[in-house]
């Protein structure tokens, strides 16, 4: 066969075909481009905030003193036709003693920028950074060092040792305080359920003495604790010491309230990378303080991922056997396709629907009727009645659950008709057929489906808002209290985090980068989960597909 | 030809796939531990006559059947019949190989599980027996945890077969087993098949004349859902009784 020579015509279309090649190429450069430039976005402006600054003394012109991180310069807007002036923009923390973080400074007001290595920043348990020097060191009101580098040198070891004793106050207050206070609560739910019992008096009021006699005990232990923890509370404030600020004004704060002592412009890059290691470690495992906007996220990442883990218990079974009914039981006709449909259409619902929905059905109905009929003692505070990490989870299921019944059905389908037929020619039944076979085979198919519900459930706030999830929860849904995982409970969340951080917060200007760094986390997150569910998938694709395929 | 100890017998078997009748009053004998063969061109309803032995067909929508087969005098219609009990006696090899996506161990295991076999040492024994039955052990014994789908079409044919002779059946169906296959890994599965017949009653489907010819002791042919001609396989291919057959098996149409 001779091949046709080109005419015009297709020499035409094929300059058309290139040019659409071309495009398409560029569209997905495009993407690429612009998820690149999310990433790098949050990695630069996130990873930068961990990163310790030196410390700058500004003498100014008028021989005040300022101390403080430089953040930024930028030209300060004036009059039309004028020049800008340039300015600087400082974290001068201290916000005990001038009551705001950052400050400007004009650079033509400057007189002169030092870096002296003795400035000392301290991360304090409240009122943030203090940037100043220590000047006295003191020990149950009496002076143990006084002078800069004297103090420094007594700080260091006493430091240590508060910091130790402070740990073990909030193990007391935590563990055995904690305990105590639980069993004493459940002790008086005890007490008001026999008051909804009815029973004869005589055995009421022996029951009720019983009671009585118990709480007694248990509130004498816990007067007995309370007792050593003030104790050990005064003798934690007993070390402080006496801090100076750059323009002279001095405060003095317990040795117990600091948290990290550092000199930044005595440290090498070597010492700045391990804390900057420890700064990161420190924010994705403490706890969140001044209102979330220092410390940790823990409780939000904790939170996030079992409300996740959680739903996916719930999503994977419900979609699943939805997905078997309409592909391998219900009859193939209108109504089968009618479902179909309207479960496609239920993906495009809007999620705040979703969470008015859960309010509605679970948080109020089902929980308001578990309170009913297992907590009526402690109504009328709402136990299961209220948003909890349970229904807000459960709403998320039943908002990604299209998502898995579709993947679940394409799954199902994939599986040829002959490798059925030949589990029913060896005996088998439709149920075992399905069971054995056709849903191990399907089962990467169902896991498609679960990574792509938990990629939908981590990224969704509005309707967790109202069914659950809080700015700040007292404490983690899983802890050493019995029975350990408490459904109930509210949950802190990355998302919620970010718009709480941002935009909610007293201290903007000291949060914005936590928002950075905090969306940066929620992708880690968000990331991890899915690569360990698509490694799970390789792993049964594996299993069940064999190396050949 | 007198067949007097039918292990199936097909008696005035009609089928319709909705309106269409694929199958016209078909009967016809098959005696035990012997192969028998159905021929004839493509659509001439011997799959689907063969599909009727295990009641495969009662899985595809709109399908009825009028007539009756019997499986050692008993009524495989019979409404009170356990149809996966009658399966588990009638095993069957389909035209693709179709191993379970799981490893070679668990597919011959697979029948002995459902029967409710759960001790370890049993099911070894019937999946190394099963195996060297169908001629595979050899090839297949230090790769017993790997994947079904990993081994060439000739051994994933041969494992069906050994999956087949796990449950112990009484009759294996064969449909079209070797259309999927080259010269060599059919002619195994032929020399498979005759080294079976001392225990198994076989009935094989194929669109190939010379493997009629090659394997089977009996042979059917059927045409547009007709039964043309029925009898020994010698005699047919010789010396056939019916015009129609002779075009067939001579190549003037098919």
């Amino acid at each position: 066969m001779s091949r046709a020579k080109p005419t015009a015509a297709n020499r035409r279309s094929d300059r058309l075909g290139d040019s659409f090649t071309a495009l398409c190429g560029g569209a997905l450069a495009l993407n690429l481009l612009l998820v690149l430039g999310i990433l790098s976005l949050l990695a630069w402006n996130g990873a930068r905030y961990f990163w310790q600054r030196d410390l700058s003394l500004l003498t100014m012109k008028d021989g005040t003193k300022v101390l403080g991180e430089i953040w930024e310069e930028e030209k300060r807007p004036t009059e039309a036709g004028r020049p800008g002036v340039d300015r600087l923009r400082l974290k001068i923390g201290n916000r005990d003693l001038v009551g705001l973080d950052f400050a400007w400074v004009d650079r033509e007001q400057i007189a002169s920028i030092a870096t002296p290595p003795e400035a000392v920043l301290l991360e304090r348990l409240e009122y943030g950074n203090f940037y100043g020097s220590i000047e006295e060191v003191r020990s149950g009101g009496e002076v143990v060092a006084r002078g800069a580098e004297e103090s420094w040198k007594a700080f260091g070891p006493l430091f240590k040792k508060k910091a130790a004793e402070r740990d073990a106050v909030s193990d007391l207050e935590k563990g055995e305080i904690g305990e105590i206070n639980a069993a004493i609560e459940k002790l008086r739910l005890k007490r008001k359920k026999l008051d909804l019992l009815v029973l004869p008096e005589a055995e009421k009021s022996r029951r009720v003495a019983t009671l009585e006699q118990e709480l007694s005990t248990r509130e004498a232990e816990y007067q007995k604790l309370a007792d050593r923890l003030s104790a050990e509370r005064t003798e934690l404030e007993k070390d402080t010491v006496v801090l100076a600020s750059a323009s002279g004004e001095t405060k003095e704060v317990p040795i117990a309230g600091i948290v990290h002592a550092i000199r930044p412009n005595a440290m090498g890059v070597g010492a700045k990378s391990l804390l900057y290691a420890q700064r990161i470690w420190e924010f994705a495992t403490d706890d969140p303080r001044e209102s979330n906007t220092e410390g940790g996220i823990f409780p939000a990442i904790f939170g996030t991922v079992m409300m996740v883990f959680l739903m996916s218990f719930a999503v994977v079974p419900l979609g699943v056997l939805a997905a078997l009914y309409l592909r391998e039981y219900a009859k193939q006709g209108p109504f089968v396709r009618m479902v179909r449909i309207a479960v496609n259409n239920l993906a495009g619902v809007p999620s705040i629907v979703f969470g008015v929905f859960g309010l509605g059905f679970f948080v109020y109905l089902i929980g308001g009727s578990i309170d009913r009929i297992f907590y009526p003692e402690s109504l009328p505070a709402p136990t299961f009645g209220t948003g909890g990490i349970l229904w807000a989870a459960l709403t998320l299921a039943l908002l990604t659950v299209p998502v898995v019944i579709v993947a679940a059905e394409e799954g199902l389908a994939a599986v040829p008709r002959i490798v059925r037929e030949g589990s029913l020619a060896l005996g088998a039944t439709k149920f075992e057929t399905l069971w054995r076979v056709v849903i191990p085979a399907a089962a990467p198919g169902i896991l498609t489906g679960m990574i792509l519900a938990m990629a939908r459930a981590a990224g969704e706030v509005a309707p967790l808002m109202i069914v659950g999830m809080v700015k700040l929860a007292p404490a983690l849904p899983v802890d050493g209290q019995a029975p350990f995982v408490h459904f109930e409970r509210k949950f802190m969340h990355l998302g919620f985090h970010i718009y709480d951080v941002g935009f909610q917060s007293p201290n903007i200007e000291a949060t914005t980068p936590l928002v950075f760094a905090t969306a940066l986390l929620l992708i880690v997150v968000v990331t991890i989960m899915n690569l360990s569910a698509i490694a799970l998938r390789n792993h049964l694709r594996k299993k069940y597909a064999g190396s050949a395929v | 030809m007198m067949i007097d100890d039918p292990i199936l017998e097909v008696d005035r078997l009609s089928l319709w796939y909705g309106e269409k009748k694929a199958l016209h009053e078909i009967s016809l004998k098959i005696p035990p531990k012997k192969i028998t063969a159905f021929i004839g061109p493509s659509g001439c309803g011997k799959s689907t006559l063969l599909r009727c032995v295990n009641r495969l067909n009662d899985l595809v929508d709109g399908v009825r059947t009028e007539g009756d087969i019997r499986f050692e005098g008993e009524s495989i219609y019979d409404p009170t019949l356990d149809i996966n009990g009658l399966r588990k006696r009638i095993g069957m090899v389909f035209q693709k190989s179709n191993p379970f996506p799981k490893s070679i161990y668990e597919n011959v295991a697979y029948g002995p599980r459902i029967q409710g076999i759960k001790k370890k040492v049993d099911l070894d024994e019937i999946v190394e027996k099963s195996l060297h039955r169908a001629a595979l052990w050899d090839e297949v014994k230090d790769r017993l945890d790997e994947s079904a789908l990993g081994m060439s079409g000739g051994q994933q044919q041969r494992l069906c077969i050994a999956r087949a002779i796990a449950v112990e059946p009484e009759v294996i169906l064969l449909d079209e087993p070797c259309s999927a296959l080259d010269p060599i890994a059919t002619a195994r599965i032929e020399e498979l098949m005759q080294d079976l017949k001392d225990q198994y009653t076989q009935v094989i489907v194929t669109h190939n004349m010379q493997q009629a010819s090659r394997v089977s002791d009996y042979t059917a042919f059927l045409y547009l859902g007709e039964l043309i001609e029925y009898g020994e396989t010698g005699r047919l291919f010789i010396n056939p009784a019916k015009k129609q057959t002779e075009d067939y098996i001579t190549g003037r149409f098919g």
